[in-house]
């Protein structure tokens, strides 16, 4: 996926012009954090289990490496295979020569934001194999050529009538509008394909190291299909997935739906161990996971760290003002929202999205929603820190707040310039009470008038002996 | 509640925006202190609470902002101001230094001693003989850090709530951020303008005529958006309205509007 992080304000200012996202933007912010809340009220001990998920990731964490070996034998004493890919292009090509040693020409693929992450299906389609996406809001985006905004909700930032015209300039079909009619005919034409697939290439939400299983949680179903119909399975997630044992799991769970939908349990939840055993029905013949690192084993041990423990419930997106007024897109990559603007500058460089950590008023929404706490505002913090000591930041702003900062430590000046700012807006202002052009400030008075002081400030009149 | 012979004694951490912009907010703050019996002094040696270079990643000046405020308020009981986010902002104090260096125990010890005026009165003093009156509906919004930060959402309220007359409409995403966020209400100003006009809007619809709360950058954005939309909405501190001071016009207000808008009516 091109990297468009750089033009995050371009990106916002269009955004908020784009009627239709907006339209789509009032429907998400209706809908994910009302279900959650709604949950999170049935449910007495949540916020026990939100410490309890944090302090269980926090342990994973810590003991990583013998979570991931142990998860790793257990997948081969299953029959399956394990990948340890370190970058984007080592999980795309371990992918390819999987498909090519089975020679596929078509694969299936489950909803996964690490194969975004890596940009598979661009990968593999420049080497002849065809990835179709069969989860629906992702299907929708693989015929408009377009990208997820929304880590859970793909296609969020369309309507209906985008949805209505692509399947009618795709599947030559009469245009509908009606849901219940395009669903059936994304599931015609994706059954198809379910059928003619080699290979079916899905993520995994957890890692279980105990019995070697992955899983998938997801509401259509089609992720089902996507790993048992075609002879060859692929997981392809990332390392901070895995969970000690399958009671583990459960917990994560409880918390996922929860945070995510408002859903007290999503409605599919498979597992997977190893492939078809003897006497089995079904399943696939091989089965491989690729485990995905690109960044993340950087993370542990540094401030950071606390990232990984990320579930990817979306929660934080969904709450999210500036997301919620500039869509995920905006955010030029990935993975948006305030867990994109932690993990992006870690996986394109800092130099390339310094302008996400900075997109936030530090409301502390994501954090009170986090159902593994992790300390976003903090985190994004760490990024501005970071970009201001390698002198990133821009000009206006270093030079704006060293020059501040000088003032600032030294009270007598700046009791000055408080008192002549008092007493130069006030003059402004006039009768007024208010100023609607400020010189250097319009950021502020191109939207909302600038409200006068009251004239002399409270430390000189306090002195006087005003009380 | 205190007993009758000790009277606390509170250092008043003015913030910038009221010193600067509403010094009636300090004012209103102070009587109130005295009010509850708590003797106010205020240290010269205060400027701002440090975020905007806190908020911009430079920790040096951070530390350095941190240091001389530390100083200024050693020795006092409380550390009081009129404003969520700067007492969040001393509270973080305690965060810019490393385990073993000396400051971060003195940080923490201001951590300790630092609170948001109605959290202060409520919490602390267990305090509620506000004698004010107020003849107007209000809508109170909650600013972000004392929200989040500090837990403060019933304090005022319960203030509020004896003041003779006063009525209280909550509006709709009363804890939603309004989109000041210091700097990023110039670094992002279209975006931050989206979140205040929703807030705006929210205002509105909840058929009050004064916007109150307890952060003035907060004020400042919303007042300074509603009077450009040309809304009657007025907007004060909450201070004010508790502590009865409400010579001034209100935020951004000048005395004419009022007679103005009187007229058409
Ligand atoms: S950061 Fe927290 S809220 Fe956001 S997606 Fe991850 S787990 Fe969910």
């Amino acid at each position: 996926m091109q990297i468009k992080s750089p033009e995050f304000k371009e990106n916002a200012r269009i955004a908020l012009q784009d009627v239709g996202l907006q339209k789509a933007l009032g429907n998400l912010k209706a809908g994910f954090p009302v279900k959650r809340a709604a949950a999170v009220e049935r449910m007495p001990e949540f916020e026990d289990l939100r410490d309890q998920a944090r302090d269980l990731k926090n342990h994973i964490l810590e003991n990583l490496d013998i979570y991931l070996e142990q998860f790793e034998s257990k997948v081969v004493e299953n029959g399956g295979h394990v990948h340890w890919a370190r970058t984007s292009e080592d999980a795309c090509k371990t992918i390819l020569d999987i498909c090519q040693q089975v020679g596929a020409k078509t694969v299936t693929k489950g909803k996964s934001m690490v194969s975004e992450e890596v940009n598979l299906n661009e990968y593999l389609e420049k080497n002849g194999i065809e990835p179709v996406e069969t989860d629906l809001g992702e299907y929708i985006l693989q015929l408009r050529e377009d990208h997820p905004s929304h880590i859970i909700a793909p296609a969020i930032h369309l309507n209906l009538e985008d949805v209505s015209e692509a399947f009618h300039k795709h599947h030559h079909r009469p245009k509908s509008d009606d849901p219940a009619v395009l669903m059936q005919e994304a599931r015609e034409m994706l059954r198809k394909k379910f059928v003619a697939a080699d290979v079916g290439i899905t993520g995994a939400n957890f890692c279980v190291a105990e019995t070697g299983s992955t899983i998938i949680v997801t509401n259509e179903g089609n992720g089902d299909l996507t790993q048992t119909l075609p002879k060859t399975h692929i997981v392809i997630t990332s390392i901070e997935k895995v969970v000690p044992t399958l009671e583990d799991m459960t917990l994560f769970q409880r918390l996922l739906a929860r945070s995510a939908t408002g859903q007290e349990f999503t409605v599919y939840n498979t597992l997977s161990t190893g492939p078809r055993r003897e006497g089995d029905q079904d399943g696939p013949e091989n089965f491989h996971v690729v485990l995905v690192d690109n960044g993340r084993s950087e993370m542990v041990g540094t401030e950071l760290q606390d990232m990984l423990r990320c579930i990817r419930c979306s929660a934080c997106m969904n709450h999210c003002p500036v997301y919620g007024a500039v869509g995920g897109h905006s955010y030029g990559w990935v993975y948006p929202g305030p867990m994109g603007s932690v993990l992006t500058p870690q996986m394109i460089g800092i130099e390339n999205a310094g302008l996400l950590p900075n997109a936030s008023t530090f409301c502390g929404k994501c954090e009170s929603v986090c159902p593994v706490r992790i300390p976003l505002p903090k985190l994004m913090r760490h990024w501005r820190e970071n970009e201001f000591e390698k002198h990133l930041s821009p000009k206006a702003v270093r030079y704006g707040i060293s020059g501040w900062g000088f003032f600032a430590k030294r009270p007598a000046l700046y009791r000055w310039v408080s008192r002549s700012s008092a007493w130069f807006m006030k003059k402004m202002a006039g009768k007024k009470g208010r100023i609607n052009k400020l010189p250097l400030a319009g950021g502020w008075t191109d939207w909302r008038d600038m409200p006068a002081p009251e004239g002399q400030t409270f430390m000189d009149q306090w002195k006087q002996g005003k009380r | 509640m205190p007993n009758a012979e000790h009277q606390p004694l509170v250092g008043l951490f003015v913030t910038c925006l009221a010193d600067m912009f509403r010094p009636t907010v300090a004012f209103a703050t102070v009587r109130l202190l005295e009010q509850a019996g708590c003797i106010v002094e205020v240290p010269e040696k205060q400027t701002c609470c440090g975020q905007p270079a806190f908020n911009s990643g430079d920790r040096k000046t951070t530390q350095d902002i941190a240091k001389m405020t530390i100083e200024a308020f050693d020795g006092y009981e409380y550390v009081v101001g009129p404003s969520g986010s700067c007492i969040g902002m001393l509270h973080y104090y305690a965060d810019l230094f490393d385990e073993g260096d000396p400051w971060k125990a003195r940080a923490e010890d201001l951590k300790a001693r630092a609170f948001e005026i109605t959290s202060f009165l409520v919490d602390k003093l267990d305090f509620d003989k506000i004698s004010a009156q107020y003849d107007g509906t209000i809508t109170y919004h909650d600013s972000c850090s004392g929200l989040r930060q500090l837990g403060v959402k019933q304090q005022p309220r319960k203030l509020l709530s004896k003041v003779d007359n006063l009525e209280l409409e909550e509006m709709e995403e009363a804890e939603t951020c309004c989109g000041f966020g210091g700097t990023f209400c110039v670094k992002y100003p279209d975006i931050s303008n989206r979140m205040v006009s929703n807030k705006s809007e929210f205002i509105s619809a909840s058929g009050a005529d004064t916007l109150v709360g307890g952060d003035l950058g907060c004020l400042l954005n919303m007042a300074g958006k509603l009077k450009r939309e040309g809304k009657s909405v007025e907007a004060r501190h909450v201070v004010e309205i508790l502590a009865g001071m409400l010579d001034q016009p209100a935020i951004g207000e000048a005395d004419a509007d009022k007679y103005a808008l009187a007229k058409q009516v």
